[in-house]
């Protein structure tokens, strides 16, 4: 099939975040060509303000490099603006006159800076801040002038101000207002800011009306409405930015203030999309990241013909980056009649918090000086969360409320391998390093990608630190990311995902697609490598006996001696005398020196000679018992409790659903061990409620609980969902089995996966019918492999050598 | 006269796996490498005793399977950050044949 064309114009955060996010999922659906009028690859536009302040180097800041379009086969034109859209022949026309076709068009020109059109405003030293050659230009000028003068007291002016200053420029700031970001702060905030800036030097000129700019050819002065005047070689206007929509326009696409696209991010011509500042949605326009890149979320889902997913507009938070202030504001944060407001103020130190509330929810928050429960705030500000229940003590910060509090400034001594989100075992090196590689600079962007601070959120504030400090001040050398083991640098994930996507089927085609630096890796990649084969590839990869711990190669527990250990399966924790009595004899026979009840429920037979265990099992074998797997990373026992047959308050018969709960499950592989347990009511005799599966009876039916441990770290299950019948019970353990077969890490329990990849989206994954079904189904095929007793093939002549010395000398 | 002894045909020690050779006194590890080397060192770890003829061979090296150390199969080298040394023995491969040299001879002759 011919790839479609998609041109997209504007080389910028938005545009190319969309690309990205089309990259994922439809990586062959386009042919993409990329027109950008600036002579670079996209780059963070964020960061221009620590490059201004010497913070950072414009090298630092590239997001994509060149290399990135070139390896996903886009076709990159920089430095050559797109001037004409012909609508009809569907072919878009560039400065320097090339011409290409598109069968869909995606318009991300983002915005201009706003220049006030006061005479003198096209004099040389008169500029925007917006780009790179801006912030060169600033640069250049501080090097030979002295006076500059950045008309505007917001976000934008502020960080400008802020980087002339350290670039030693004597600095005024001209608001036309008597506050200083007066969109985002109210008056109280505004002033501890202006005080704060005042003492690093920073001059101010407030209700202060620029009527002109003066000089020849180059700035020399600001006059304003009331006749004073101020001297300046360079300007720099940050009073706001006005959508790029000219191009738009000229094509007839209709615009207002932007260009107008409804919740698919299409306008009003079906085959041309808009993503980012120069678009109008519902009315609005925005000027930061984060809705931005929700909006080229959907706006990918769309191009990739999934057709799911609605853009419904954002609420905003913002941040001022001057190192060293801390400034919050999200919401309506100047109050209402109908509002109440919550403030601390602490002159101090330096803080003030301020909440705006209606209905005992949060409309908006302030804070300066102190931030760092600003993302709670705004958290409970999206979330509509009812906050009577500790409105009293909320201005003290989430800390207060019982849940892990930290200064922020402990996070960035601690090293590299500190856990920072314990729901998710987050290292502060992942989350730093995650941050760095993949060029992240929202909360939200490190949640999802490291899925630190996602669950629990106490840690917010200390990823926030680190989101801080790394992209704030300049990092140093970047520490790698989790390697499954020295042999490579990819993670668990990368591999499972490449034996997958790339149809791996052997551990020398995974070495090398992915160039391990080993030959033969070593005895933690081995054993992961095999496994993950065995999941992807049921029936077709041959176990590879060499890349099993003893214990699996062996088929039973190696002891401290040497010797082995025997724990034949007793389905559901039933035993018949016949049984009994085997394992009695087989005691007896083989000299075995313990035998002791396990707290699983069966017999353990210890200190077996290596030599004789082919021989014993043969004997257990013939009274009908199989390898209880006690050994493996495997499906070890499902324990149960009498339940109804005989228990006085048992609901259902506990002890035959545990038992057909292990028929289905046992011989099963998995990345770590698994337990399951039933119990026929909620007095949980069968504790079921620290398994990695666990059924809890009740009169209308079960409870299914999943990611329970005993452990080394006590963890009690989440309850995932309750069904009526034994057949949906089966169902859901088989799928729950295999979606944890398939996603989790070797070596990893359900419980820090559950924990690791969240509860919710366990739940979606079950809830999900067709998908459930699915897993369940893969689960039963791989089982058609599984299910052979180890011990049966072994006692029959399987692995000989690996039972028998090689012969005895003297 | 040499102190050589033939003890298995190659095909009978697993690529990447062991055999254990028994003696009146003790047991030897032979492993096999995945370029088909030959060595042999006594089946018992410096740290505790381990069975190393039990662990995983990788590269030129086995890992312990009671607590991960790891020996060099070349000199018997426990490799860092562990320290230690297990005897090892002269080990080749002659026609198929594996054979070792369990006593040390006058190589000076
Ligand atoms: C035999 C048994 C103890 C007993 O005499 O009762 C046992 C014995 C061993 N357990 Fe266990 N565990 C036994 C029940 C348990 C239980 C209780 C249960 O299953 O109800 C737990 C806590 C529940 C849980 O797993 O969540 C338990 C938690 C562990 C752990 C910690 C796992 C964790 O996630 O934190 C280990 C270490 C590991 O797996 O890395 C472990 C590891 C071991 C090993 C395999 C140690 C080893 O690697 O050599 C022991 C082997 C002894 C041997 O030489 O054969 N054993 N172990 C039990 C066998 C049950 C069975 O019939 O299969
Ligand atoms: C100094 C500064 C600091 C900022 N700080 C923050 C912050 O802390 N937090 C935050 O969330 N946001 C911040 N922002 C805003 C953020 O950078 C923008 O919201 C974001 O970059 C907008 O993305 P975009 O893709 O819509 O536009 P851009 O990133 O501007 O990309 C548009 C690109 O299209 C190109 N283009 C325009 N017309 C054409 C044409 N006809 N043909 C070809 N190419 C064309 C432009 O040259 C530009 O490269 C800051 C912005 C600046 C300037
Ligand atoms: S689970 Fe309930 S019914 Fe079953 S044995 Fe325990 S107490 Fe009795
Ligand atoms: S006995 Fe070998 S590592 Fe401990």
């Amino acid at each position: 099939m011919q790839k479609q064309k998609l041109v997209l114009i504007g080389n910028g955060m938005a545009g190319i975040r969309t690309v990205e996010e089309l990259l994922k999922l439809e990586p062959e659906a386009y042919e993409v060509t990329v027109f950008g009028s600036e002579p670079y690859p996209n780059y963070n536009r964020i960061m221009l303000s620590p490059v201004l302040a010497g913070e950072k180097t414009v090298d630092d800041i590239v997001l994509n490099s060149y290399e990135w379009y070139a390896e996903n086969g886009i076709t990159l034109h920089t430095g050559d603006p797109v001037i004409e859209i012909d609508r009809v022949t569907r072919r878009v026309r560039t400065a320097k006159g090339e011409q290409v076709g598109y069968d869909r068009l995606l318009l991300a020109t983002g915005s201009y800076p706003f220049i006030i059109p006061v005479p003198g405003s096209d004099l040389e030293g008169v500029i925007g801040f917006r780009d790179i050659d801006d912030v060169e230009t600033m640069l250049e000028s501080a090097k030979t002038y002295q006076k500059a003068v950045v008309i505007g007291g917001g976000l934008l002016g502020l960080e400008a101000a802020n980087g002339l200053l350290k670039n030693g420029m004597d600095v005024t700031v001209v608001h036309l207002l008597d506050t200083l970001m007066e969109r985002q702060l109210d008056k109280p905030a505004a002033a501890l800011l202006q005080a704060n800036l005042e003492e690093r030097g920073l001059k101010f000129m407030m209700e202060a009306q620029t009527a002109a700019i003066t000089g020849q050819d180059r700035v020399q002065g600001v006059k304003f409405a009331d006749g004073s005047e101020v001297e300046a070689d360079l300007v720099v206007m940050a009073v706001g930015i006005r959508p790029n929509i000219e191009l738009a326009q000229s094509a007839g696409i209709y615009c207002e203030r932007g260009i107008v696209v409804n919740d698919t991010l299409q306008t009003y011509d079906p085959s041309i999309y808009a993503v980012g500042e120069c678009v109008q949605h519902r009315g609005q326009c925005y000027g930061l990241v984060a809705p931005l890149f929700e909006q080229a979320k959907v706006c990918a889902n769309h191009l990739a013909k999934l057709g799911f997913g609605r853009y419904e507009g954002s609420v905003t938070s913002t941040k001022l980056k001057v190192t060293g202030i801390d400034l919050f504001s999200a919401g309506e944060f100047n109050e209402g009649d109908e509002d109440e407001t919550l403030v601390l103020q602490d002159p101090a130190q330096g803080v003030y918090k301020k909440l705006v509330i209606h209905d005992n929810r949060i409309k908006g928050a302030v804070m300066y000086g102190d931030t760092l429960d600003g993302t709670w705030y705004f958290q409970m500000l999206r979330d509509g969360t009812d906050i009577s229940g500790f409105r009293s003590t909320i201005l003290f910060g989430q800390h207060d409320l019982g849940d892990a509090g930290h200064g922020d400034e402990r996070i960035l001594s601690l090293d590299d391998s500190a856990e920072v989100c314990g729901c998710n075992g987050v290292s502060k090196g992942e989350i730093v390093d995650c941050i760095v590689k993949k060029g992240l600079f929202t909360l939200d962007e490190v949640r999802a990608h490291t899925k630190a601070s996602a669950s629990c959120g106490s840690c917010t504030g200390l990823v926030e630190t680190l989101l801080a400090s790394t992209v704030g001040e300049g990092y140093s050398a970047a520490p790698s990311k989790k390697p499954l083991c020295t042999c490579t640098e990819h993670s668990h994930d990368d591999v499972i995902a490449s034996i997958r996507d790339q149809e791996l089927k052997s551990m020398p085609a995974v070495r090398e697609a992915m160039e391990w630096k080993t030959p033969d890796g070593c005895a933690s990649c081995r054993p992961a490598l095999n496994y993950y084969l065995l999941a992807a590839w049921p029936g077709e990869y041959e176990d590879d006996a060499q890349s099993r711990f003893i214990n699996e190669r062996a088929h039973g527990n190696i002891q401290k001696d040497g010797t082995y250990s025997v724990v034949p399966r007793m389905f559901g924790g039933l035993v018949k005398p016949d049984e009994l009595r085997a394992i009695a004899d087989v005691a007896d026979k083989f000299d075995v020196p313990e035998v002791k009840v396990t707290g699983g429920q069966r017999v353990d037979l210890f200190g077996v000679k290596k030599e004789d265990l082919p021989a014993m099992w043969a004997d257990l074998n013939a009274a009908g018992m199989v390898s209880g797997h006690a050994y493996g990373k495997a499906l070890r026992t499902v324990k149960t409790c009498v339940g109804k047959s005989w228990c006085r308050f048992g609901t259902q018969d506990s002890t035959g659903l545990g038992v057909k709960l292990e028929e289905l499950t046992w011989g099963s592989w998995m990345p770590h061990k698994f337990k399951m347990a039933v119990s026929g009511c909620p007095r949980n005799c069968a504790e079921a409620t620290i398994k990695d599966f666990g059924v809890v009876c009740v009169d209308s039916g079960y409870e299914l609980h999943i990611g329970g441990n005993g452990g080394i770290k006590v963890r009690v299950t989440d309850l995932l969902t309750k069904v009526e019948t034994e057949d949906e019970v089966l169902e859901y353990s088989g799928a729950f089995v295999q979606l944890y077969r398939e996603e989790a890490h070797y070596l990893e329990r359900t419980a820090p996966w559950v924990e690791r990849v969240g509860l919710n989206y366990v739940k979606d994954r079950m809830a999900d019918e067709h998908g459930r079904q699915a897993l369940f189904e893969r689960f039963k095929f791989s089982q058609q492999f599984a299910q052979h007793d180890p011990w049966q093939e072994r006692a029959e002549g399987a692995q000989a050598h690996e039972f028998t010395p090689l012969k005895i000398v003297g | 006269m040499t102190n050589w002894i033939e003890i298995a045909r190659l095909e009978e020690i697993p690529r990447l796996g062991s055999r254990v050779l028994k003696t009146d006194t003790m047991d030897i590890a032979v492993f096999r490498t995945n370029d088909d080397e030959i060595f042999a060192l006594k089946d018992s770890c410096p740290h505790k005793g381990g069975p190393l003829s039990q662990g995983i061979v990788h590269d030129h090296a086995v890992t312990c399977p009671l607590h991960n150390w790891k020996i060099d199969l070349r000199t018997g080298e426990v490799l860092g950050p562990d320290e230690g040394c297990v005897h090892h023995y002269a080990a080749k491969v002659e026609d198929g044949v594996v054979s070792i040299r369990l006593r040390e001879e006058a190589t000076a002759l």
